[in-house]
């Protein structure tokens, strides 16, 4: 007999105040052959019910192989995984077989990716994509899976469904395949959902229609959001925390509000003042110097020393903890005091 | 901001259709689409007018035909008061020396088998009376420094540099001709956050050390409010609104532009429960179509039957000072409401 998710991992919500997904000191490291490319370097955050992660970071910061590890969907080798933990409701998914994880990756935690055209098949109808949800996971029979991918397809306000869902891919609007995306990734009601700079190819009024339509979908089921962006302005407007990431490490993380009103990392400060502001017009925008790090050759202590404006001479050589500054926020800075305390230009 | 001087480009009425066509042998046009249809503006030394809207709405074919990459429909392009779009051979490559492009990709934009060198002394080639031969290596030299890169990196290949890094390259063969005006067609939107800051500051500081006149495209309404002097938001080939920059964004009064300002999410989550945001349902119509009368009726909250009839033209509408291409233009703040 063929094993089902809960044979697996238990079901029903996450109990009292357990974390849904945890991921705890988390290493990657991809061995090429120019050398050994540490991407993720010591990654912990964790994700509630019905709560949104903001994982914030530029190319190259890790977050998306974070959030790829966490999916299983690494191609290892190259990468590995020499450390760290990935608990689902307690159960370390990096400890499951192949078999039992396919179990858990879209039906248990599923993934929205930014590129919905390169993401879908052009030469299959999405229909017959998202009925292969039902039709693999649920064993349905083609006709019932496609009765499914239109309820599915209505439910993320794709317009006349029972029409479109014979259509390809190239058929419909970028906004439009995004949805589908989302369609495929609910499909079978994971508890965890990853988007992956889900609304980064799309113009500002489709951005809003999908960043509400998630919303929705996440107040509907109380699915835990992890949002992985790289925009300020989305990050404000949905999350709950952040986490924001450079080099490979967590450097901040943070509840929103907190994040916004005063920084407690010189990059995260570096990037609020970044933003250009109304009553700053004609002058010139304050700039974090510099380039982000080779990630075959990581600047020793801490990696953003060179771009840093606080630092100081342990920063070249000690790497920072991520210092604990209330219950809720962590600063991986000496001088997170300074920071803290520090004008916002 | 030199008001009241000689504008250096203006564009009037200006129109590219592409044919819709049919048939293998004998093509048969059954239609067009509609990138740009009649776009007028005035630019003038040292402006900048920044254009924002949706993909598709014809920004990108606007900034080619600009550049007499595409030629015009109809309507005219004039640079220092001489037709563009009607120029030929010798004159037309003197011309294009007064307005140059900078690209959005840095990573495509660039020929990975050229050097530096080679990419920024190009202008030099085909512009042979520019810089005398001998000249040439300084100059590229010197146009490196003006950007920000390292002169002694002229013999290094594009992929040696970083994102940022090639878009000062482009930035670099942009200025080589001394050119009055620079196309930036999404000069910032392929670079990471830290880097565009850096970008948008090296373009401010050319404006003012060259007197350049820029039209800026882009979809970061944040970014073209700081950089611009004017701002024209357009929908389906046409300008919908255009004026000065705070009397967009602090006084929009067509629907449409309070709607794109208001589905920009703004950096601080104060308060984010409050705001106002108007959602548009669907997309926006084919430019091969689009629908009588207003182009926007068809999403607006607005709409009337007048709308559907007639055409709103861009003028000065009661209670606002600025254009705008609506029959019910009334300005509103959706940034600041609430």
């Amino acid at each position: 007999m063929k094993k089902t998710s809960a044979d697996v991992l238990p079901a029903g919500g996450g109990s009292g105040n357990e974390p849904l997904l945890a991921v705890d000191d988390l290493h990657v490291e991809f061995h090429t052959r120019a050398g050994v490319v540490r991407a993720v370097n010591g990654v912990s955050y964790t994700v509630r019910a019905g709560e949104t992660l903001a994982v914030l970071g530029e190319s190259g910061s890790g977050k998306s192989v974070t959030a790829q590890a966490i999916m299983g969907i690494l191609d290892m080798p190259p990468a590995v995984i020499p450390k760290g933990e990935i608990r689902f409701k307690g159960t370390d998914v990096l400890k499951l077989s192949e078999r039992d994880r396919t179990q858990v990756r879209g039906e248990r935690i599923a993934m929205i990716f930014q590129d919905a055209l390169s993401a879908l098949n052009p030469v299959f109808t999405v229909g017959w994509q998202i009925s292969e949800m039902f039709r693999v996971h649920r064993g349905m029979s083609k006709g019932a899976a496609m009765k499914k991918a239109v309820e599915l397809m209505d439910r993320v306000r794709i317009p006349a469904a029972k029409q479109r869902v014979h259509d390809y891919p190239h058929q419909f609007s970028g906004g439009m395949r995004q949805r589908i995306m989302i369609a495929m990734s609910i499909a079978l009601d994971p508890e965890v959902l990853i988007a992956d700079e889900p609304t980064t190819a799309l113009d500002v009024t489709v951005q809003a229609q999908i960043m509400e339509l998630l919303a929705e979908l996440q107040r509907e089921s109380q699915m835990g959001l992890i949002l992985i962006t790289h925009d300020l302005g989305v990050v404000a407007d949905v999350a709950d925390k952040i986490a924001v990431m450079y080099g490979g490490r967590i450097v901040e993380n943070a509840p929103v509000h907190d994040i916004y009103k005063a920084p407690a990392h010189p990059y995260t400060k570096g990037l609020l003042d970044s933003i250009p502001r109304v009553d700053q017009k004609g002058q010139e925008l304050y700039a974090i110097k510099g380039l982000p790090p080779n990630l075959l050759s990581m600047p020793t202590g801490c990696a953003f020393h060179p771009r840093c404006p606080y630092r100081q001479e342990n920063c070249v050589t000690d790497t920072p903890p991520l210092y604990e500054i209330s219950g809720t926020r962590g600063s991986a800075c000496h001088y997170w005091r300074e920071v803290l305390d520090g004008e916002r230009q | 901001m030199a008001s009241g001087s000689e504008p250096v480009l203006e564009v009037r009425d200006l129109v590219k259709h592409f044919p819709l066509t049919q048939g293998i042998l004998y093509k048969k046009q059954i239609g067009a689409i509609k990138a740009v249809d009649g776009v007028s503006f005035d630019l003038r030394k040292g402006e900048t007018l920044g254009i924002v809207g949706e993909s598709g709405c014809g920004k990108s074919t606007l900034a080619k035909v600009l550049m007499a990459l595409e030629q015009p429909t109809s309507g005219s392009v004039r640079i220092g008061g001489r037709d563009i779009s009607k120029a030929r051979g010798g004159e037309l490559k003197r011309m294009r020396r007064n307005i140059q492009m900078v690209m959005q990709d840095p990573y495509t934009s660039l020929n990975p088998r050229m050097t530096v060198g080679d990419i920024i002394g190009e202008p030099f080639e085909i512009h042979t009376d520019v810089a005398p031969k001998g000249d040439r290596r300084k100059k590229v030299q010197e146009l490196l420094e003006v950007v920000g890169l390292n002169p002694d990196h002229i013999n290094r290949y594009p992929h040696q540099f970083s994102g940022g890094q090639r878009q000062r390259i482009g930035i670099a063969r942009g200025l080589a001709l001394q050119p009055e005006v620079i196309v930036c067609d999404e000069p910032v939107s392929a670079l990471d956050v830290s880097i565009q800051a850096q970008v948008i500051n090296l373009l401010g500081r050319l404006q003012d050390e060259f007197g350049l006149a820029y039209i800026f495209i882009a979809h970061d309404l944040s970014v073209v409010r700081h950089i611009s002097d004017r701002v024209g938001v357009m929908y389906l080939g046409k300008f919908v609104e255009l004026g000065k920059d705070a009397e967009i964004y602090d006084r929009p009064a067509h629907p449409y532009t309070q709607a794109l300002l208001s589905a920009v999410p703004v950096p601080d989550p104060e308060g984010r429960e409050q705001r106002e945001r108007i959602i548009l349902q669907g997309d926006p119509p084919s430019p091969a179509n689009p629908p009588s009368g207003c182009r926007f009726r068809t999403r607006c909250w607005k709409a009337q039957e007048i709308c559907a009839k007639e055409e709103p033209l861009l003028q000065i509408r009661p209670g606002t000072a600025h254009m705008s291409a609506c029959h019910f233009a009334e300005t509103h703040d959706v940034v600041h409401a609430g």
